[in-house]
Parts: C-alpha cells; structure tokens; sequence
C-alpha cells in the first residue's frame, strides 16, 4: 500500500525513484530499470538466478524489497562488463570454456564467482564450488563453469602479478 | 536426396575447439528472454488453481475480483472453450478433451481454472485470491494401478475408463526363447515422476493487430508444430499467428511446450485488444505447468542362458500420464527404436499402458521415455550378472553388439547406423581406472563402508522423426519429420542464414555457422546466424529428439552446397572453363590447372547481386538457397506387427561411476563419474561435452533427488524449489568424458545427436553403483529416486545403520 | 508470487521499532534478514498488512564483548557472524553452525536474531545457542527481559516472544570453562544446503586428567523444538569418553528424542540418524578438546 522514495545506485548510476513497499529488488531492476539481465526463477529465494551484489556481497535480489535498498548500491550483470563492447576477464573465461548454455543462471554465476575472485584468486574447484552452491543450473552440470572460474582466477593472478599487485576487474 | 557424404576427417573448422556465438550477450545480461519483452500496455496474467486432485465446478464468482481496481477480465473455462477448440493429442482419444482452464471439472490440484488479467501480476494475483470457486471435491485417482481397476474413479468419465493405450508387441519368438532359455528372471522397476524443471519457467506473451489480422506471439518454446497447433485451437488460418523465434529459451530438454499457456494467452490478447503475457511463476509452473515427466512401474522378465547371453526380454511399462493425453503417452513410444538396448536380444515383447491420474500432466522429458527405459534395461543385465555370479561388465561384453554387425536390424524393426560399443567402453573404464576403483571401492568395505560401482551402457536415439506416432496412433500418417535451413550472401559478401526455429542452449547458431563455414570455406565467426519468425521460416520440427546437429546441419549444409554450386556456375560461365576444372578454396575460385584464372569472393558476389549480363542464363539473381532436410531412414509407416525404422542414428555411451553411501543417513557421495561417449563427429565439442555434463547432472538428480511427490489426498508435495531438489555443484561431481568417433553413415558430416546425453544413461549407472554397494548386505533397490532418507530406511530394515 | 500488498515503515531505533510494532498490532511483522519470511510473503503464506523493517537500525547491528558475555545483536548477519574473530574464539560451536547456515548468500542478509524468532526447530543457530546456554535479549513498549534459550521455543515456529515484543540480541557465556574445550555439530540434510533433517551440537571441556568434566548436547530437528538433552551430560561427565561411551550416549539420544513421521523421513530414521549424528558430533568434540585447539 505504502509507496517510497528510494535512491539506489545501481551499476554505478543513482536512481532516485518512487516504489511500492511490495516491489522486489528483482522486479525493480527489471521492470522498473529494464536492467533484464538478472533473471527471476524461483522467487523463493533458492536458485540464485537473481543474484546481484548489494554493497559489495552477494545476495538474493527475489528475499528483498526495493526500499530496502535504498542508500546502498547494487551491480547486477550489465555493470560487470569494463565496457558496452568488451566483456571483463570472469566473463571472457566463461566464453572460452562455454560455461552455459540457455543463459538464464548465467547471470547469477557471474555475480557469485565475481564476488569469489574479490575474496580470493587461489580458489580451490572444491571453493569454487561452494561459492557458486547457491546458483542452480540446469544445462552445464556445473564443470564448465568451475572451469571457467578457475581460469579467470589464473588469468587474474597474472594480471595482478603483470601489475604487480593492483587489481583487475573480474 | 542422399547427403554427400564429407570425409571423417581433415574437416576446417567441424570439431575444433571454437567459442559459441551465443554465449557472449548472455554474458553481457543480454539475452532476450520472454520476461524481459515488455509491449506497451502490456496485461499480465494470474490464474485461479484447484486446490482438489479432483472436483466439479459448480459455479464460479468473479465479481469481487472484477471490482478490483485494474483487472481487466476474468475469464473462466467455458467461455475458453467455447471460443477454441480442444488442444490437440498425441493419440487418438475423442472423448479426453483438454483445454487451458479446467471446463466443468478440475482433473489434478493446481489445474488452472480461471484466468484473471490485470494492469499488472501483483494486480493480478490479488484479484485471484477474490475468485469464488464453488467446487464438489469428488474421490481421485492416484494410484496408477489403482486407476486401472474397474472402481476406479475416473479422470475423464466420458473416456469410460483411465486407460489412454495399451498395446502388447511381440517381436520375434518369445515364448519360445523364454522356454529354451537356461534361466529367467522377472523383476518390478520403478521410476517416479521428476522432470527437466528449467531455471526459466515457461512464459508467453501475445499480440493481436486487428487490421493486419495477425496474433504476434513470443514465448520461450521448444515444441514442434506450436504455430500450427495455436492457429487450430485459436480457429486461426496458419498464416494468422505468427510465432517469434528469436526469443532465448532460458532452458527446456523437452518441457517447454506451453500450448495451452499460449492459446490463453492468445485468446486474452484477441479479447481484450491489448498485448496480455503470462509468465509462470515458480508454484504456476510446477503445479499447473503441465510439465511433469515420465511416472513409471516396469514389470520386466528377462530369459537368458548360463553363459550369460540374453534371449529374450519381456518388458511391461505402466506410465502414469496424470490427468490429460497430450503428447506423454507417445513417450512410451520413442523406446521402441531402442527397446534392445546396446545388446544383441533377438525377441522382445513390449506392453505400453498409458493410464490417467489426478496428477499434473505429463510432457516431452529429454529422451521421451528413453532414460526410465534405459533403467529397466540396465537393471535387468546387473541381475542377470549378479544371478549367474558373473562380472557385470563380462555380462555386458558378452551382449554388445560389435562394430561389424552394424548396421543391425532390432527385432522391433528399427536399424542401428554404426556403432563400436566395446571400444568405447573400454575407454570409460580405462579412464576410470577401473581395477584401481575396484581397490578402492573394496579398501573402503574392508573399512566398514558400503561402497560401489555403478556401470551403465545405452544408447541415445538421434535424428528425431516421428515414427512414434503412426505407431501408438494409426489415424496419424505422419512420415515426415523435416527441417529447414536458408541461407543468402548479401551485397557485402556477407553471409546470414536463417534458421526455423527458437533455441534453448543448444547452441544452434553456432551449429550452423560452423557448418555453414565449413562447406563454403568461410570463418564462422563472421557468418551471422537468425531465427526467423513462423511465417518466414520454412517447415521446422524444433529441436526435439537430440537432431538438430543431424537435421538442421544437415540443411543447413545442403543450402550451403547449393550456393556453393550456384558460385561454381558463375564462374564457369566468367572464366569459360567447365564446372569440374574450377578449384574452389576459401570462397575464391581458379581454374585448377591455371590458379591465374581466378574470381575472388567480392567479383562472384558482385556478378550475383549486379551482373545480370554476366550470370550464366536462367540463373536468378542475388545468392541465397535453401533446404528442407527429411529425416535420413525416415518415410515409411509402421508394419502392422508395429516394427518401425524409429530414429536414424544411435550414439552410444557407457557411463562408470563409483559412490559411497552413508550407513545411517543414507546419504550418497558420488566419488568418481566417467563416461565415454560416441556421437559420432562432433561438430563443436564444449557443446556436446556441456550438454552431457548437464545431462549426467540431470541424471544425477533422477536417481537420488527429484520427486513430484503426492501424498494420498492427491496433493503435491514438492511444488516448489524448497522440496524439489535439482542438484547444486555440492551435489554434481567432477565427471570426466572420454570421446570416441563412429562416423554415422547416414549424416552429412558422420554426426550423430547429443542433446540428451548423459541424462540417458545417469540414472541406470548411479543405481548399479548403489546396488553394487548394497549387494554385500543382500539388498537390492530398483526404486528411483534413491533418496538419502530412502536408502537409510532400507538399510535401517536389515539391521544396517542402527548405532 | 507476488507478496500481498502491506506497508513498510522503517525503525530508527529499537524503541521505535516497539513502538511501529505495537501500532500495528495483530498484523504487524519485524522484517530483519526476510530469508524466511520473504519466501513466505512470495507465497502469500504470510499475510501482514505492516512490515517494520529494523535492518536500519544500528543498535542492532554487531557482535561485542560484554565482562564474561559475547553479545550478537540481533540484525547482525549471519556472514559478519561468521567471519568475526570473537565468535570464533568465545562461542565456536556457533561459528560452525553458522557454516551450516545457507550459503553466502543467504548469510549475507539472513540474521542471528532472524533465525532464533523465526523458531524452526531444524535451525543450527537456535540449536548452538540451546547448546551454550544462551539467552535472548527482546524489548517491548513495557522494558527489556531476558529469557534464557531452554525458555524461549514453545514450539514449531513459535516462541514466548509476545506481539509487540522485538529480540535484540543474543548473549553467549564467553567460555571460562576449566580444561579443554571441544565443540562438535553434524547435521544431515537432503543436499548441502537445504534445511537440516536432523542437527546435533555438541560442547564439552575435558579435565587435565582427560576426563570429561563439562558437557552439552543438543539435537534439532527431532521435535517440534530443539531439544537439550541432559541425561547424555549424566552419562558422559567423569567418563573419559571412550567410544563405548559414545556409543551409549548416542542410545540415550535416540530414547531422548519424539521425533515425527513425516512425509520427508519416518521417526525412526530420524531417531537412528539423531543416534549416528550425536556420535559422530561427540566424537568430534572430544578430538577438537584432546587436539587442545579450543
């Protein structure tokens, strides 16, 4: 019934919008934002298709409203990308060891092994399996993305070393 | 026409490893599902669900929910009904009539009975929750032998029984090869009802333009003849509806079929003059989605001599279809082209019963009945080993059909392209190590753990016809199962073809581009690849029964061959040489004894699209081509013995897997999962690996996790993603695949289909390798899933796990 | 599933969040962490026509030290939880429940104080805080009270928590007991991180001559609410907790617990697995104590 004004960044972009207190973070971004990219598959918070980063750590967007996002900042999968035309080390990796297949969690693995490789760049398959746990997939069988994540860790390490230690964008 | 057939090998880019087009826009959050088109005022639908498996409607109210600010209809059963026509099915059952919204009785608890449309779905579902049902809950079916007994209540009272199909076939002397035989054994199997539950559920949404008179329709389908089918039951000419393929499917190995969900939604869009789309939602989908899979109980005999060989095989499939025909009754007909198995059995009898039950309707699970099958099939060889105290794997050996008896001619008639079995499993268990896993699988019973090896051999039946349905349904002559493909090169020289149908991860337009780029010696990278919409696209039959490699690379090869040709004609006609003397290579074309006579692409391209003066006469303009492939081995009906040519092409796999069950939980840790696989030539391998992967994954949760589980009211108890348990990467193991090539003889380039592999064999490997394990405490389970709680009452009941 | 339409109003402070409940009477629900309840609104099994939401309000963010207590304020994370040095150190039984808790994402919005209101009695964080005597700080219009945890479930989902009444925080006894101390939890669940069947938390502290001087036990799961069970203490103090004695601790489990058929798990499996779990979780206490690692 009650309706709010909320400011959210969302992919380093502030919206100052009007949104019903029932309106989930995932309906918002998509229906309000048209941010299409984070996917809606169980709304009852267990398939991790709509995982997004709030604040910095990955979440649910389906087990949380709208307003309560107010003040924080969220990335979904449009703001992992570097840029429009290029895709960012995670991403590439995925493409190279074809991590999916329909799509539709893909978004959701990104955002969990995006969050992983902020933690770590020496994730062990058995961390990187955890770390994606929460993320149903039903085309891969999960080896191609723990490939894929693997493999950008190994690439973000010698990014980082090639660098001497200052951070990539994974 | 007869393919050309390539060489095996020395192809440019056909099994190499190259980056799947369309993966990179889903990685940019760029991929165009069905929720993610929004039209403007656009309509969303929620719908009413029978809360009774089984119950009249006596009335329905919708006046409260009309009075809430927004809605824009209620629509109830029978004005659906009296405005389209039933939905078609798979048999010929004139009295089982099926419509989208329940029509006078609800037949299973969720059944959508009324539709309400709203501003938006939040609008929507309040309004639902206000349509009064006035409903006379009546006893059920829910038992499926029950269903058949003469009490039984009945799903559709005017079918006059819950029998859908039932048909004894024998192939071959039987009885005969049962009373020769030195042993027999008889056996119950029973897998319960799972499904392929995409990530994405299954949505549509709908257009109606009055003045063109044409239903716009996109919706995340995988379902041969689905603008067909809408345009039928909407009382629509065929060239009135048009359905969008350029929508990304979010998932489907079969399910996604949501004819009734459209010809609702199609109808709402007419009615009410604005665009109208419903996307499931989770409880939507697995409740009243009609998307449930196989549900069924395997009475199996089996008749074989101390050596080990298999005679014979009596095999009887009850499948429980819930409460509406459909297509599901025909997935018992899919195993008939396979009913052997991998071995040499000269006679089989096969007894389909289709039954009804008050449960959620069955649809098309990848492999259409072929992976219960294949656990009964493999069920029966461990008992046969472990009944003659044989190895497992010697037994198989001892039946597999060998490389030089192909191609081999089963007793139900269909004939097996090529095939090396026992290489390939030899390749499986090399790579897995076999004698170490047996160490270690025996080091760990030393230690007081159960501890087993599960070994599964099957076939994947590719190339998808239709031989199914002349066979369970002889009213229907359907003898084709065709595929199209078109291609043009443009003015720039580029080249896009055009594909007839949508995808759902099967990575189609990379198939075609590689395909396409390897005929006409082009890079795939640049060779753009499209869906097009119903009415432009020539006849398809969606990538259904693992065929698209075969089929639509098959057209899409054909197509490429043709402006190949045209190409060779236009330049034997500039260069005055005769076709035969041209060299053609990488799109340039010499004359071959004088590589100085040439034409580039951009000059063929150019005299194509510009040159009329200079192409040779009664050639057309511009560059484009097109084909229509029919199944290779297809176009022949059933005898009246019901033996049938069913798929052209047969890959094989042979899974090995090594487990540890918990002795009190029950709980089954997967140790070791590898398996070989022969497709044939494989056209890009990370796609085929991935979906045997997922399909191994999909396996996985068959046998230990997956239940649509109803309790004796007729409820279901695990509509949701909280009681439904699809494995994680906890669950999945690490899974190794060893390829191996047969070229099939019938293809284009020697492929054979993939999409369903792994999920075909998983199930009969992960439940040998439990039964391996269960076999030192006597005990056998050939009950699917094997859940944790299962097994650890089982082994609670022999005195097993108690502390 | 689209939750049915309520109002939010978001509390500044805890008195405030009081009072917002209080308003809203009946209807009213404190929305924390939402990993339960949002589910629930999504499937309109819960029905409030006020939410109050209380994830903004910083006196109930955090975990301290309090003189001998660990203080967990009640919308603290469960990952900061996790991650936080002090619960790892005073209370490790409820860090290694807390790895049983979901997964990452869920820990990063689910609550400590969330999940001991919402009362389901498969749930790892009621479950180790029953186990280590903890007690629940709540707040209402009418002052503060403590209860401890053995007091606070009644039953499935439910606890003495009145209408009105808002859990703030969770106090643990920082551990000052003599000799070493060993913490066990074991738990089954269907797959890894679904809802546990049945969970067993385990604390006890062995003397310098090896002999168990302390020791709890819980089981979750086998009851409508977590169960201490005491008479495994009786039986295991002053053993040296030798497997025999083990194995006779985990008989007096299985006689200890009703657990229910239900259409997951018959009371037997459950009563057998509850037996195999407190085992194996003992035994894990006991290695972790003799280890000296606590």
């Amino acid at each position: 019934m009650s309706q709010h004004e909320i400011s959210v960044t969302v992919n380093s972009r502030l919206h100052r919008v009007r949104v019903p207190a029932r309106l989930t973070l995932v309906d918002f971004l998509r229906d309000v934002l048209g941010l299409t990219g984070t996917h809606v598959g169980c709304e009852h918070g267990v398939c991790g298709a709509c995982s997004v980063l709030l604040d910095g750590r990955p979440v649910r967007a389906c087990l949380l409203f709208a307003v309560q996002a107010d003040g924080a900042a969220v990335l979904t999968v449009e703001g992992l990308a570097p840029g429009a035309d290029a895709l960012g080390v995670l991403q590439d990796s995925f493409w190279e060891t074809h991590a999916l297949q329909c799509g539709f969690c893909t978004s959701g693995m990104l955002i969990a092994a995006h969050a992983l490789l902020q933690e770590t760049l020496n994730p062990t398959r058995k961390e990187i399996r955890t770390a994606i746990g929460g993320n149903l997939c039903r085309c891969t069988g999960y080896k191609q993305i723990v490939d894929a994540i693997e493999l950008a860790a190994e690439r973000l390490r010698s990014t980082n070393e090639a660098r001497s230690g200052h951070g990539a964008n994974p | 026409m007869a393919p050309t057939p390539e060489p095996a090998h020395g192809f440019r880019y056909i099994g190499r490893k190259r980056r799947a087009k369309e993966d990179r826009r889903f990685l940019a959050g760029q991929g165009r599902y069905v929720a993610d088109i929004a039209l403007p005022g656009m309509l969303h639908v929620a719908l009413v669900a029978s809360p009774y498996p089984r119950a009249r409607i006596l009335a329905i109210d919708a006046a409260a929910a009309s009075a809430v600010p927004g809605v824009r209809t209620v629509l109830s059963g029978e004005e659906l009904a009296r405005a389209t026509e039933p939905l078609l099915s798979g048999l010929d059952l004139p009295k089982v009539h099926r419509y989208p919204l329940a029509v006078g009785m609800a037949r299973y608890v969720g059944e959508w009975v009324a539709a309400v449309v709203a501003e938006t779905r939040h609008i929507a579902e309040d309004a639902a929750e206000l349509v009064q049902v006035d409903y006379e809950p009546l006893p059920h079916a829910g038992d499926p032998e029950a269903a058949l007994l003469p009490d039984a209540p009945l799903v559709h009272p005017e079918h006059g029984s819950n029998v859908l199909y039932r048909r004894k076939f024998v192939w071959g002397p039987v009885e005969e090869d049962f009373a020769a035989a030195d042993r027999r054994l008889a056996f119950r199997a029973r897998w319960h009802r799972s499904s392929t539950v995409p990530i994405e559920t299954f949505g549509v949404l709908a257009r109606w333009d009055p003045a063109a008179g044409l239903l716009d329709v996109w919706a995340s389908i995988q379902m041969p003849k689905f603008p067909d089918q809408l345009a039928l039951s909407l009382r629509l000419p065929g060239n009135a509806v048009r359905v969008h393929f350029d929508v990304d499917v979010g998932g489907s190995y079969g399910v996604k079929r949501g004819i009734k969900h459209a010809v609702l939604v199609g109808h709402l869009a007419r009615q009410l003059g604005s665009p109208v789309r419903l996307i499931e939602d989770r409880l939507d989908n697995m409740r009243g989605g009609d998307a449930h899979g196989p549900d069924r109980i395997f009475d199996v005999a089996v008749a074989f001599d101390r050596t080990g060989v298999v005679r014979s095989l009596r095999l009887r499939a009850l499948d429980d279809v819930g409460a509406y025909a459909g297509r599901a009754p025909l997935q018992l007909g899919k195993p008939v082209g396979a009913i052997v198995g991998p071995y040499r059995i000269k006679s089989v009898e096969y007894e389909p019963i289709s039954v009804l039950t008050n449960k959620t309707a069955q649809e098309a699970v990848r492999g259409f009945g072929q992976a219960p099958t294949n656990f009964a099939l493999e069920t029966a060889m461990d008992l046969v080993a472990r009944e003659l105290k044989m190895d497992r794997i010697a037994l198989r050996r001892r039946n597999l059909l060998v490389k030089s008896e192909f191609p081999y001619t089963i007793p139900s008639g269909s004939t097996y392209d090529s095939g090396d079995y026992a290489a390939v499993l030899d390749k499986a268990l090399a790579a897995a190590g076999y004698e170490a896993l047996a160490t270690r699988r025996d080091a760990a019973r030393a230690g007081g753990r159960l501890a087993g090896i599960g070994i599964a051999c099957c076939l994947e039946p590719s190339g998808g016809n239709s031989a199914f349905e002349p066979l369970l349904n002889p009213k229907n002559e359907t003898t084709t199962w065709m595929e199209g493909c078109q291609i043009k090169i443009d003015l720039s020289g580029a080249i896009t073809a055009a594909m007839a149908t949508s995808s759902s991860g099967q990575g189609h337009e990379t198939l075609v581009a590689t395909v396409v780029g390897e005929i006409l010696e082009r890079d795939p990278d640049g060779i753009r690849v499209v869906h097009s919409d119903s009415l432009g696209a020539l006849p398809s039959n969606s990538p259904v029964g693992s065929r698209m490699a075969i089929m639509l690379g098959g057209a899409a090869a054909e197509a490429a061959r043709k402006l190949k040709a045209t190409l060779l004609a236009i330049a034997a006609h500039n260069l005055g040489a005769a076709p035969e003397a041209l060299a053609y290579r990488d799109g340039t074309i010499t004359v071959a004894a004088e590589p100085e006579r040439a034409l580039g692409w951009d000059q063929l391209v150019a005299i194509a699209h510009r040159k009329f003066h200079q192409l040779p006469p009664g050639t057309a303009p511009g560059l484009q081509a097109m084909h229509v492939w029919e199944v290779p081995t297809g176009g022949a009906l059933p005898s009246a013995d019901g033996r049938i040519q069913m798929y052209p092409c047969y890959a094989f796999e042979a899974h090995v897997v090594y487990l540890e069950i918990d002795r009190v939980s029950g709980r089954v840790e997967i140790g070791k999962y590898v398996v070989g696989h022969d497709c044939g030539v494989m056209i890009n391998p990370d796609i085929v690996h991935g979906m045997t992967y997922g399909g191994i994954a999909h396996g996985i949760g068959a046998a230990l996790y997956e239940r649509y589980l109803y309790d004796a009211s007729g409820q279901l108890l695990s509509g949701s993603f909280m009681d439904y348990l699809i494995p994680s990467a906890h669950e999945v193991p690490e899974i190794e695949i060893v390829d191996h090539t047969t070229p099939s003889p019938l293809t284009t380039f020697g492929q054979k289909g993939s999409g369903e592999a792994g999920y075909l064999g998983a199930p009969a490997a992960v439940a040998s390798a439990v039964n391996d394990a269960l076999s030192p405490l006597g005990l056998h389970m050939a009950t699917l899933p094997m859940t944790a709680v299962r097994l650890g009452e089982l082994l609670a009941g022999c005195g097993e796990g108690v502390p | 599933m689209k939750a049915v339409d309520f109002d939010y109003v978001r509390a500044a402070s805890i008195a405030d969040a009081c009072r917002l409940l209080a308003d809203a009477g009946e209807d009213g629900k404190l929305l924390a962490g939402g990993q339960t309840l949002v589910p629930l609104l999504a499937m309109r099994l819960a029905r409030p026509s006020v939410l109050v939401d209380i994830n903004f309000i910083a006196e109930l963010q955090g975990v301290e030290l309090d003189g001998e207590q660990l203080l967990v304020r009640a919308c603290t994370r469960q990952a900061t939880a996790l991650a936080d040095a002090r619960v790892q150190h005073h209370a490790p039984l409820l860090a290694k429940a807390l790895a049983f808790v979901g997964h990452d994402q869920t820990r990063n919005r689910g609550t400590v104080g969330g999940s001991l209101a919402n009362a389901d009695p498969a749930a790892e964080i009621g479950l180790a805080a029953l186990t280590l005597d903890a007690e629940v700080l709540a707040r209402s219009s009418a002052g503060e009270r403590r209860i401890a945890v053995a007091e606070f479930f009644t039953g499935p989902m439910t606890t003495v928590l009145a209408s009105g009444e808002c859990l703030t925080a969770v106090r643990f006894p920082r551990r000052t007991l003599a000799g070493r101390v060993g913490t066990g939890f074991r738990e089954m669940s269907a797959r890894q991180s679904d809802f546990a069947l049945v969970a067993v938390a385990v604390e006890l502290a062995l003397g310098t001559d090896g002999r168990c001087r302390y020791l709890a036990l819980s089981v979750g799961g086998a009851g409508p609410k977590p169960l201490r069970v005491d008479a495994v203490s009786a039986r295991l103090v002053d053993t040296g907790l030798a497997d025999s004695d083990l194995d006779a601790a985990a008989a007096i489990v299985c006689q200890a617990i009703e657990p229910q058929t239900d259409i997951l798990a018959s009371a037997g499996y459950r009563r057998r697995l509850a037996g195999a779990l407190a085992a194996q979780a003992l035994a894990e206490a006991r290695d972790e104590a003799l280890d000296g690692r606590a």
